[in-house]
């Protein structure tokens, strides 16, 4: 047999009219790990739907030889039954029940049809142990956080015997202990013989695990580099990523000129009650124009509910405080008032609440501002047609024409289409939570030199990151939150990555 | 590429569009072929449109609500009731048509933004909103009818709604002139509105049909427009009925595509949490498409009780079935977010045609249900296949 588990051969996948992948060759070794990298719609993703049977046989041209043979899956349960498992971003699993239940759902521990509860229990718990995961198994999911769901994933596809399984940015919801967690199972699982491939955007975690490195560019392989021969390094991954050398990727703004405080926060408290926390404690903080303040901190301490209580509470939060906007306290009703009020909010989660995915890049872009492209609530959609393309050309969405469905664009694009909705309202404020998760390098570039040319226009920009290295090179200005709290404040001179997390972690 | 290749990959990128005109087509033509002709004759048509009316004015409605992610049971019975009080208002107050109408629209706009309110504010599932709405507009309709039984309604100008045509001016070898006239109009209104479009579409470099192409469908759609016309001239004419349809039409596909509130509606139906961090009020949004079916309600409620000349005890009974089943036939998505207002009226005639068409044949009403069922599924399965195919 050959020392390759997996060989896919000259793939070939055509979506209307274009090319998603053209004649990739992926050959993954037994037993490594094998990091999948490139920009966003380079084709990772749609290789990997090609692989588990998402996109059956036939309707790709190519082959996939895994284990020595050709296989033709025509549907997902074929790559299952065939030992591969796939972990998603999006994970897969049921809030309301709990871990045990989740690990063994479709493939419940029974006799004649009745299930043995407590022999599922106990097994649960060996395959928790598995994954280093120490929780009892009857939690409830959503009471765990992202960390510990991934590993329950994970620990779901060891009991099914895979022997190879792959991740789709596993990290990229993750803080830095979780990431580390999960870096360090797959070394372990590696020594149990299981192949696995991880597609990642987060090249040092690349570089800290992988055995070889394979780059797509626009649907085609463009390498594949081996770590035993020394050739896994940042600058060569990214070279071949983008084609191009980045020699810094945070773009300097020259001249920096701090106008008046446009938004002021003092006592600011808010309450959830349908979760009954407290979600936010006296927070304090400001914004000037011509700013960038970033604001850091880890997985839910805040940072999204502090843009949301100010961006007209669209969950209802019960808000404390005193919100000052040009001086001026206001108390916004809807999102429509602060929107009025000169803000814009560019959603954490553009999928699932920041975009129409069902429509059109040009309904997309105007829908917040359709008021100013019309009369008397008519519509001129000729307007309409010169503000999207103008957007387009603008931000470089790659797209068709506008008349392109969001749902079929990439990651980067999408993102870019949020962008262009919220540049359309004009806003003093631009509110970016975590803009630039799951965007490949380049798009993160274009996003940050974007963000600097409106800062030059007189804009202010609140970023909400939890990436350290973005927060450090892009703001003026950082704010740490955890629990609710603003921990501290620091100015982009005495920064660094050492003290923002000391912060974060207080 | 060449005209026949062009014509079928048209036809296939638009399959769910062009498949609902092709259904109707097919159906029209078995029917016209095993009645002899009889389905296609001036009076058959006329006599079909006219009994579509009600339940196309309550599709359009509902596909509306359907697109925002709710439903409405008690258009049906809310219907019936009001067209009850109308004719309680007629015959018994003594109100006159001018006066009664307005009123009518006016309290079945309220009722539905009651409706909404509940559903809007008070966040009670629409199901069980409506459902409940269903039951006591139910109750309600025997309550005003039970005393006197069914009302008989004696006055021209209301009945001239559900039965009455558009005046002639003058008859030109046997046909109605002003409608001949509407229906040249029509043509005219099409072929410059589609020329603007087409002209508009290649300033901007989107992608149109060839020239050929474009002249097919400009000429297909204008002998259609024609045809029925003609048709429609050798019996009375348009009736008051049709007009009050093509109003509504015109109006709600105008809202829907051209204006700030018909892209909100669709922004609510397609992601409601986008929509609301979007600055749209969702709330406001399915106020006015609730307050929007109380008001096509009462507009149904009208013309049912004028074609039957009488306010009956159990008018209104499964009106909402029908109308849902045509919105669905008509290509809604339940997801949200996706529905046309051509879509439901070619709907109903689709479900108003197959009742017409069995009725001429005799097919007896037990197999009437179970068609007009399956050819729902059909419909919904067609439509499942075409988006999974999209994606």
């Amino acid at each position: 047999m050959s020392e390759y588990i997996l060989e896919m051969d000259q793939i070939t996948k055509q979506f209307t009219g274009v090319k998603a992948l053209n004649n990739v060759n992926f050959k993954v070794k037994k037993g490594e790990i094998h990091c999948l990298v490139g920009e966003n719609g380079a084709g990772k993703s749609t290789l990997m739907k090609v692989l588990s049977g998402v996109y059956p046989y036939g309707t790709y041209d190519g082959n996939i030889i895994y284990e020595g043979e050709v296989q033709k899956f025509s549907k997902i349960n074929d790559s299952v039954n065939a030992g591969i498992a796939i972990i998603y971003q999006e994970l897969a699993l049921f809030p309301d029940l709990s871990v045990y239940e989740n690990l063994f759902v479709g493939n419940e521990v029974q006799h004649r049809g009745i299930v043995d509860w407590n022999q599922t229990i106990v097994e649960s718990k060996k395959m928790l142990e598995k994954v280093n995961l120490r929780v009892n198994p009857e939690t409830l999911v959503k009471d765990l956080g992202v960390g510990k769901q991934q590993l329950i994933e994970i620990a779901k596809a060891l009991s099914k015997d895979v022997k190879l399984l792959i991740l789709d940015e596993p990290t990229a919801a993750l803080n830095e202990d979780d990431s580390e967690n999960l870096l360090a199972l797959l070394k372990e699982i590696k020594k149990q013989g299981i192949t696995s491939i991880m597609i990642s955007h987060k090249l040092k975690e690349v570089i800290a695990i992988a055995d070889s490195v394979t780059v797509l560019r626009d649907g085609n392989t463009i390498c594949t580099l081996d770590a035993a021969k020394g050739e896994i390094n940042e600058n060569i991954i990214i070279k071949h990523m983008v084609g191009r050398e980045i020699t810094d990727i945070y773009p300097k703004r020259e001249k920096k000129a701090f106008g008046d405080t446009i938004l002021e926060v003092n006592n600011w408290s808010a309450y959830d009650s349908q979760l009954g926390k407290q979600i936010l404690r006296d927070v304090h903080f400001r914004v000037r124009q011509g700013e960038i303040v970033g604001i850091a901190g880890l997985m839910g301490a805040g940072r999204t509910e502090l843009a949301q209580s100010i961006f007209g509470n669209p969950k209802s939060y019960k808000l404390k405080g005193d919100l000052k906007v040009d001086g001026k306290t206001r108390s916004f009703k809807h999102t429509s008032d602060a929107i009025k009020a000169g803000i814009a909010y560019v959603t954490e989660d553009r999928k699932g609440d920041g975009l129409f995915l069902t429509q059109d890049i040009l309904k997309n872009i105007s829908v917040a501002n359709l008021h100013e492209i019309s009369t008397s609530g008519v519509i001129n959609e000729n307007e309409e047609i010169k503000v999207a393309e103008a957007y387009k050309k603008d931000l470089t969405i790659k797209a068709s024409s506008i008349e392109q469905l969001v749902g079929n664009l990439s990651g980067g694009n999408q993102q870019k289409v949020s962008l262009g909705k919220w540049l359309f309202v004009k806003p003093k404020l631009l509110i970016l939570d975590e803009p630039t998760r799951g965007i490949d390098v380049g798009a993160k570039f274009e996003i940050y030199t974007i963000m600097n040319s409106l800062i030059e226009e007189g804009m202010s920009i609140i970023m909400i990151s939890s990436e350290l290295g973005e927060v450090l090179g892009m703001s003026d200005r950082i704010y740490v939150m955890a629990d609710g709290e603003i921990k501290g404040e620091l100015s982009s001179e005495e920064a660094s990555q050492e003290k923002i997390m000391q912060l974060a972690t207080q | 590429m060449g005209f026949i290749t062009e014509l079928k990959e048209l036809l296939k990128n638009n399959v769910r569009d062009y498949g609902m005109y092709i259904a109707l087509f097919v159906i029209m033509l078995t029917f016209t072929i095993l009645t002899d002709g009889l389905f296609m004759s001036s009076r058959n048509i006329s006599n079909l449109l006219d009994s579509a009316g009600y339940i196309a004015v309550l599709a359009v409605g509902v596909m509306i609500v359907i697109v925002i992610r709710h439903i409405d049971l008690s258009i049906g019975f809310l219907a019936g009731f009001l067209g009850a009080i109308s004719a309680i208002l007629l015959m018994k107050v003594g109100l006159p048509v001018y006066v009664v109408i307005p009123i009518i629209l006016l309290i079945g706009l309220l009722i539905g933004l009651t409706t909404g309110t509940l559903v809007a504010k008070v966040g009670i599932p629409s199901f069980v909103a409506t459902l409940a709405g269903w039951l006591i507009f139910r109750g309600a309709l025997l309550r005003v009818t039970e005393g006197s039984g069914t009302i008989i309604i004696q006055n021209d100008a209301f009945n001239a709604i559900g039965n009455g045509y558009i005046p002639s001016i003058t008859q030109i070898g046997g046909l109605h002139l002003l409608s001949l006239l509407v229906g040249v109009l029509g043509i005219i209104l099409y072929i410059y509105g589609a020329l603007s479009k087409r002209r508009k579409m290649l300033r901007y470099n989107f992608e149109v049909v060839s020239t050929p192409i474009f002249i097919l469908q400009l000429v297909f759609v204008s002998a259609i427009i024609g045809y029925i016309t003609w048709i429609l001239a050798g019996h009375h004419g348009l009736s008051w009925t049709i007009v009050i349809i093509l109003l509504v039409v015109l109006i709600y596909h105008f809202i829907t595509t051209k204006t700030v509130i018909g892209r909100h509606i669709y922004a609510v139906g397609s992601n409601p949490e986008a929509a609301h961090l979007s600055g749209i009020n969702v709330g406001r949004i399915t106020l006015l498409v609730f307050g929007s079916m109380g008001l096509l309600s009462a507009l149904s409620g009208i013309l049912f009780t004028s074609r039957l000349q009488s306010a009956t005890t159990t008018a209104g009974t499964l009106f909402e079935l029908d109308a849902i089943a045509a919105a669905y036939v008509g290509g809604v998505s339940s997801a949200g977010g996706v529905g046309k207002v051509t879509g439901a009226i070619v709907g109903a005639v689709v479900m108003a045609s197959l009742t017409n068409g069995m009725n001429l044949l005799g097919v007896g009403i037990s197999y009437q249900y179970m068609i007009r069922g399956g050819v729902l599924a059909l419909a919904v399965i067609f439509d499942v296949m075409t988006r999974k195919r999209g994606k």
